[in-house]
């Protein structure tokens, strides 16, 4: 592992009850994160190399927890996004490199097919800043009962050198969708789309 | 009007486990393993005042073994790589401070038991000390704890100590909690924490778990 890992951080959120109504099974959501030093942190560097073959790393690593923290075999997650804070030392696209020329197709790998592009969010922030990680159904992007977003946090994270890199992976929508939309039954997936 | 309601209903489960390889020193072996889990309730005193609470706390006894037991096995380690811990509670705007005092005892004793500890929950709900006969038992020292009223995401620091000897200096610790969205008005939130060791890089000297001797729950 190339990467520098400070801490990782695993969280998973289940909803039995929502609005007084049972929700059965339970959604739940698994975030899974990790602080990394950032290599590049305080200088103007072109090619971003150690960061494309840590998000390769991370893709893995980080889905593969929450795969394993929801207990379901991989072909059951449903829905994923990923996320990355940047310290102050650090440039926007720093995150870029980590999420996007080579997270993918590992992160796929852990929750098996995956079609659709993974929703993502990122931004620059000091210790203890919340990130939206944003959800869509992983073959579908158009499923709307799995529009819905994680808040991921550390106290401690990033350090002005470091980057928070997190991802989510769900084995469910949100708790009582009901304002139509495509429909999990009906997509096709192979699109990524519909 | 006959109101029946369950006194336990639960809403929501957040788990969080963290992994601490190092803090900018040498990197840990084993790196140091922190949990904690919030169980999100229905308050079922919010909005009034209710002065017999304490069916409550019998009830949320079940839980308390339920959540510890939760909170290990999210861990994944076994019961003997416990070695701190704490509880705590943010109570929703329509409740009071005085319904997270609810968890102390199914909270605390749950997760003592859950390591080991053989005492006698009964006599301390009644107010009776134990006998901390000596024994090298686990789970001796109280487990230290925090509570306030908050709203939806909230944050609380949850302090952690030494589970057989409040005054080893490794393992003063906290660890920050927070539920997104959580309590709403009319709800609560009740906490337990685990941790497998000491702070990452200790190093201030002071009462080493090695040297626990009194086996007295402080020493």
């Amino acid at each position: 592992m190339s990467a520098k890992i400070r801490k990782i951080v695993v969280q998973v959120d289940e909803i039995h009850i929502e609005m007084n109504r049972p929700v059965v099974p339970p959604t739940r959501r698994a975030l899974a994160m990790a602080v990394i030093d950032n290599p590049y942190a305080g200088r103007f560097v072109e090619q971003l190399d150690e960061l494309v073959a840590i998000g390769e790393e991370l893709g893995a690593l980080l889905g593969g927890k929450c795969v394993q923290a929801l207990g379901i075999e991989p072909g059951q997650a449903q829905s994923y996004g990923k996320a990355a804070i940047v310290g102050e030392a650090g440039e926007l696209e720093h995150a870029a490199a980590i999420l996007h020329p080579k997270m993918g197709a590992p992160l796929r790998a852990e929750v098996e097919k995956g079609a659709a592009l993974v929703p993502s969010s990122k931004k620059r922030g000091g210790l203890g800043t919340t990130i939206d990680v944003p959800l869509g159904h992983k073959d579908a992007a158009y499923v709307r009962s799995h529009f819905d977003a994680m808040e991921a946090r550390i106290g401690d994270a990033p350090r002005a050198n470091e980057i928070v890199v997190a991802i989510v992976v769900t084995d469910s929508g949100r708790p009582l969708p009901r304002i139509g939309g495509l429909q999990v039954a009906d997509i096709k997936g192979e699109d990524g789309l519909r | 009007m006959i109101e029946i309601r369950r006194l336990i209903e639960i809403r929501r489960i957040f788990t969080h486990v963290e992994d601490v390889h190092h803090e900018f020193g040498p990197v840990a072996a084993v790196p140091l393993r922190r949990g904690s889990i919030g169980v999100v309730l229905t308050n079922p005193f919010a909005g009034r005042y209710v002065a017999d609470i304490l069916p409550m706390m019998e009830a949320l006894n079940p839980l308390g073994s339920t959540m510890a037991h939760r909170l290990r096995a999210a861990m994944d380690v076994p019961v003997e790589r416990i070695e701190s811990y704490g509880k705590g509670a943010i109570i929703g705007s329509a409740g009071e401070l005085e319904h997270g005092a609810l968890w102390h005892v199914p909270g605390g004793y749950a997760m003592r038991e859950l390591l080991g500890w053989k005492g006698d929950r009964a006599a301390y709900m009644k107010g009776q000390g134990e006998d901390k006969s000596g024994q090298p038992g686990n789970g001796l020292s109280i487990v230290p704890s925090t509570k306030k009223v908050g709203g939806p995401g909230t944050s609380l620091d949850v302090p952690m100590t030494h589970i057989n000897a409040a005054y080893v200096r490794s393992h003063f610790d906290a660890i920050e909690v927070r539920v997104p969205g959580a309590p709403a008005a009319d709800e609560l939130v009740f906490v337990l924490a685990m941790g497998t060791g000491a702070r990452i890089h200790a190093r201030v000297g002071g009462l080493k778990a090695a040297d626990i001797a009194k086996w007295d729950g402080l020493r």
